[in-house]
C-alpha cells in the first residue's frame, strides 16, 4: 500500500467503481472482510456454546475458582491444603509443570550434547552405543515410556520398611527417593543473595575481560576466576550466616519415610521418560549442528594453530549453535507439551489438577480454556527466550 | 468460488450446532433413530461394568442400559458401551457422546444441580472403604495417619477422603491416577499402603485384581454415604424417565417375585393386578411412557429383576450380600416407587 492512490496530476475524479477496481482498497478491503468472517465465526461458536450450556442448566463462569478446593494434592511447592482454592490447585499445578519441564529442559540438553558428540566419535564402540541409545529411546513413543519408567520405579525398590540404603541418609524406596536437606536457617537466604551478587560481578569482570583482550590479546582465565568468585561468596555467606549443620534425615515413621526430601516416583518417572525421550532428538540436533560446520573451519584452526579442544570451544561449536538453535527450540516446545502426558502416571501437573477441577465443579470449558491459555503462554515464553538467544547467538555482520 | 465454500462450510456448522440443541425428545429420537443406546460405563470394575473374557460387557451397572434399550427398542443387546475414566464420565454425557452413565456414579448435589444432569434412581447403596495389606497390621481407618493413599481423580471418594482426614486431625499423601489399572497396579506394586474406593470397589479389586485376596483386608469403617445410580443428561425429561422407569420396573418385578424364568407364565397366568399392569397385561403403563406395552416383560424376560441381576453379578463375583441393597420388605433401602 506504499503505491499512492492518486498519482500525481490525476484530477479525474473517482466514482465508486473505480475506488473498489483500486488495488490497493481491494486488499484492504478483502483483509477487513476476512477479519469480520473470523470473529463472526468465534462469536457465533461462543454464544452458541452458551446457549447450549445455559439449556441444559450447567454452570458457567470463572467464579468457581474462589471455591474451596477439598481435594488434597501430594506434591506441591506452595502452600496447599485441602481448605485452599481451586485457583491455589492449579498454581500447583501450574509449578509441578513448570518444574518437570525445566529439568527436563536442561537434562535432555546435557544429556543430548553428550550423545549428540558421541555419535561422531572415532571411537567404534562409543558411536554405536550412541547410537543404539538414540535409536531405541527415539523410536518408542513417549507416552509409553512413561508408562514404563512408572512400572519399573515403584516396582524395583523394596517398601519403605525395608528401604535401600546405598549412601548414609539416602535412602530408596517403592514411594521414592529420599535424601537429607538442611533445616531452614537464616544463612541459607545470606547464601542465595551472595551467589546472585556473584553472578553479577561475574558478568562485570567478564565484560572487562574481553574489553582488555580485544585490547591488549591478553587472555583472562575467566572460567576460574569465575568459579572463585562465586564459591568464596557463597562460602563466606555460609559462614557469616553462622555454618548451621542440622540436616533433616530421612526416617521411617509410623507407615512412611518422614524428614528429609522426597523425589516421587511419579516425577521421577514424568522427569526420566521426558528427559530420555527428548535427549534423543537433542542428541540428532546437535549432531547434524557440528556436521553443518565445514571441515575448512577444523582446517583453518589448525592453521592458525589453535589446539583442538578450544577450536571446538571458539569455533566449531559457535557455528554450529547457529543451526542447532531453531530445531532445540522445538524440542523444548514438545518436551513443555509431552509434560501434559504426566496425568497418566499420576503426577500432578496442571492437566491433572485441571482434570479433577473439572470434574469436581462440573465446569469442563473454563478448566480447559484455563490449562490451554496456560500453555499457549508457556510455549510463547519459551519462544521468545529462545529467539532472543537465536539474535544472540546469530552471526553479526561486520 | 471461495466465498461460496465459506458460505457453505458457515451453514454446515450452524446445521451441526442447531443439531446439538437440547430439545425435549431429542436424545429419545437419536437413540430410535440409531436403534441403540450409547451407554457409558466403567473401564473395568467387576461385578458393575467389566468386559468377559468374550468381550461382552456385564454387571449390575451395565444390566440398568440393557434394561433401558429393552424398554425402548425391544432389545437389551441393543447397547453400544463406552468405557469411561471417573474425570471423563460427565463430560461424556453433558456433550451427547453417551446416552446414560451408568458407571458406579455417586449421586450428589453438585452433580445434580450445576453439572446439567438428573439421577434417574439408585441401583446401589454404597459407601466408601479403605483395602489395607494385611501385612501391615492395621485394623482401623483411625491408625491411617500419615499413610499414602491411592485414589481416583475426580471422585467423590477424593473429596470425602480429604474431610475424613481433615476431621480426624490425621495427614496423608494421596497418589491420584486416572485410570483404575494403572492406579490399582500402583497400590499392589506397594506405591501406597491404603486404596480407597466405595467398599463395593474394594472387594471387586481385592477378589478380582489381586494376586492373592487373602493378603488384603477392608476396614471396618465405612466414611461416607454412596448413592450410586444411573445419569442421564437434563433436556429430554421423556428419556429420563424411561431410564428410571426401566431401572425401576426391575425393583418391581423382585418385589413381586416376577424372575426371567416366570415372566412368561406371569404374563398368562397372574391374577394379581400390580403384575398385569407391569407386564402389559392391563395396557396403560406402556402408553404413560411412550413405549410398547410389553416394557417391562421385555426386560424382565431379557435382563432379569433387580435381584437375579445382583445375584449374578455383584454376589456371584464379589461375595457381597444384599446388605443396603436388599429389598425394604427385607429390610435393606430397595424400594420402587409404584408402576401405576
Amino acid at each position: 500500500m506504499s503505491k499512492p492512490q492518486n498519482a500525481p496530476g490525476d484530477v479525474r475524479s473517482k466514482g465508486l467503481v473505480d475506488y473498489l477496481n483500486d488495488e490497493n482498497v481491494r486488499a484492504v478491503l478483502y483483509q477487513i472482510i476476512a477479519i469480520g468472517l473470523i470473529v463472526l465465526a468465534g462469536w457465533y461458536l461462543v454464544s452458541n456454546t452458551l446457549y447450549n450450556l445455559e439449556q441444559q442448566n450447567i454452570s458457567t463462569g470463572y467464579g468457581f475458582l474462589d471455591l474451596e478446593a477439598s481435594f488434597e494434592i501430594s506434591e506441591t511447592m506452595i502452600d496447599y491444603s485441602a481448605q485452599s482454592s481451586y485457583a491455589t490447585a492449579l498454581m500447583v499445578g501450574l509449578l509441578n509443570t513448570v518444574k518437570v519441564s525445566l529439568l527436563g529442559i536442561i537434562l535432555c540438553t546435557i544429556i543430548g550434547t553428550i550423545f549428540g558428540v558421541a555419535r561422531l566419535s572415532s571411537n567404534w564402540i562409543v558411536r554405536k552405543l550412541a547410537t543404539v541409545y538414540v535409536e531405541t529411546f527415539r523410536n518408542i513413543p513417549v507416552l509409553l515410556q512413561l508408562f514404563f519408567w512408572y512400572a519399573l520405579i515403584p516396582g524395583a525398590f523394596p517398601h519403605p520398611r525395608d528401604a535401600l540404603e546405598p549412601i548414609p541418609g539416602v535412602l530408596l524406596t517403592s514411594r521414592g527417593m529420599y535424601m537429607p536437606v538442611p533445616e531452614p536457617d537464616n544463612a541459607y537466604t545470606l547464601m542465595a543473595i551472595a551467589a546472585v551478587i556473584a553472578c553479577v560481578a561475574i558478568y562485570f569482570i567478564k565484560k572487562w575481560a574481553k574489553k582488555r583482550q580485544d585490547a591488549t590479546g591478553q587472555p583472562f582465565p575467566m572460567f576460574l576466576a569465575g568459579l572463585g568468585i562465586f564459591v568464596g561468596l557463597v562460602l563466606l555467606a555460609y559462614l557469616a550466616g553462622g555454618a548451621p549443620t542440622d540436616m533433616s534425615m530421612p526416617a521411617l515413621k509410623g507407615f512412611n519415610i518422614q524428614g528429609g526430601y522426597n523425589i516421587s516416583p511419579e516425577f521421577m518417572a514424568v522427569l526420566i521418560g521426558l528427559t530420555v525421550y527428548t535427549s534423543t532428538y537433542v542428541a540428532e540436533v546437535v549432531r547434524s549442528g557440528i556436521q553443518a560446520v565445514p571441515n575448512g573451519q577444523w582446517e583453518a584452526a589448525d592453521s592458525l594453530g589453535i589446539r583442538r579442544s578450544v577450536a571446538l570451544r571458539k569455533v566449531i561449536l559457535p557455528q554450529s549453535m547457529r543451526v542447532a538453535i531453531p530445531p532445540l527450540t522445538n524440542q523444548y516446545l514438545n518436551l513443555t507439551k509431552n509434560s501434559s502426558l504426566a496425568v497418566a502416571v499420576g503426577y500432578p501437573d496442571l492437566v491433572s489438577v485441571s482434570n479433577t477441577t473439572m470434574n469436581q465443579t462440573g465446569q469442563a470449558i473454563e478448566a480447559i480454556s484455563i490449562f490451554m491459555s496456560i500453555y499457549l503462554g508457556l510455549s510463547l515464553l519459551t519462544s521468545l527466550f529462545m529467539n532472543w538467544f537465536n539474535k544472540k547467538m546469530a552471526l553479526v555482520e561486520r | 468460488m471461495k466465498i461460496q465454500t465459506i458460505l457453505a462450510a458457515g451453514a454446515m456448522t450452524v446445521a451441526a450446532v442447531a443439531a446439538q440443541n437440547a430439545q425435549a425428545g431429542a436424545v429419545l429420537d437419536g437413540i430410535k433413530d440409531k436403534g441403540f443406546v450409547q451407554c457409558g460405563v466403567n473401564t473395568g470394575l467387576p461385578g458393575f461394568s467389566a468386559a468377559n473374557a468374550e468381550g461382552k460387557w456385564e454387571g449390575i451397572d451395565v444390566d440398568v442400559c440393557r434394561a433401558a434399550a429393552a424398554a425402548l427398542l425391544g432389545d437389551a443387546n441393543a447397547v453400544q458401551y463406552t468405557p469411561l475414566t471417573a474425570a471423563q464420565r460427565f463430560t461424556a454425557l453433558q456433550s451427547g457422546e453417551i446416552d446414560v452413565l451408568s458407571r458406579n456414579t455417586t449421586a450428589t448435589t453438585t452433580r445434580d444441580a450445576k453439572l446439567g444432569l438428573t439421577f434417574v434412581g439408585i441401583n446401589y447403596y454404597d459407601g466408601q472403604g479403605f483395602l489395607i495389606p494385611k501385612a501391615l497390621g492395621v485394623s482401623s481407618a483411625t491408625e491411617l495417619d500419615g499413610a499414602t493413599v491411592c485414589v481416583e481423580p475426580g471422585t467423590t471418594t477424593e473429596l470425602n477422603l480429604a474431610d475424613y482426614f481433615r476431621a480426624k486431625g490425621m495427614s496423608f499423601e494421596p497418589v491420584v491416577i486416572e485410570n483404575i489399572n494403572e492406579a490399582t497396579a500402583a497400590f499392589f506394586s506397594g506405591r501406597c499402603d491404603v486404596y480407597t474406593t466405595d467398599a463395593s470397589g474394594l472387594a471387586s479389586i481385592r477378589t478380582q485384581m489381586a494376586e492373592n485376596p487373602d493378603d488384603y483386608v477392608i476396614l471396618p469403617e465405612i466414611i461416607s454415604k454412596e448413592p450410586l445410580g444411573p445419569v442421564v443428561a437434563q433436556g429430554d425429561e421423556q428419556w429420563s424417565d424411561v431410564v428410571r422407569w426401566a431401572f425401576t420396573a426391575m425393583v418391581e418385578a423382585e418385589e413381586y417375585g416376577v424372575t426371567m424364568e416366570n415372566v412368561d407364565d406371569m404374563k398368562a397366568n397372574s391374577t394379581n393386578p400390580g403384575i398385569q399392569r407391569l407386564l402389559g397385561v392391563t395396557p396403560g403403563m406402556g402408553e404413560a411412557l411412550g413405549l410398547d406395552e410389553a416394557w417391562a416383560y421385555n426386560i424382565i424376560k431379557q435382563v432379569g429383576n433387580y435381584g437375579e441381576s445382583y445375584e449374578k453379578n455383584v454376589t456371584a463375583k464379589l461375595g457381597l450380600e444384599r446388605g443396603l441393597n436388599a429389598l425394604w420388605t427385607d429390610g435393606g433401602l430397595q424400594y420402587a416407587w409404584p408402576v401405576r
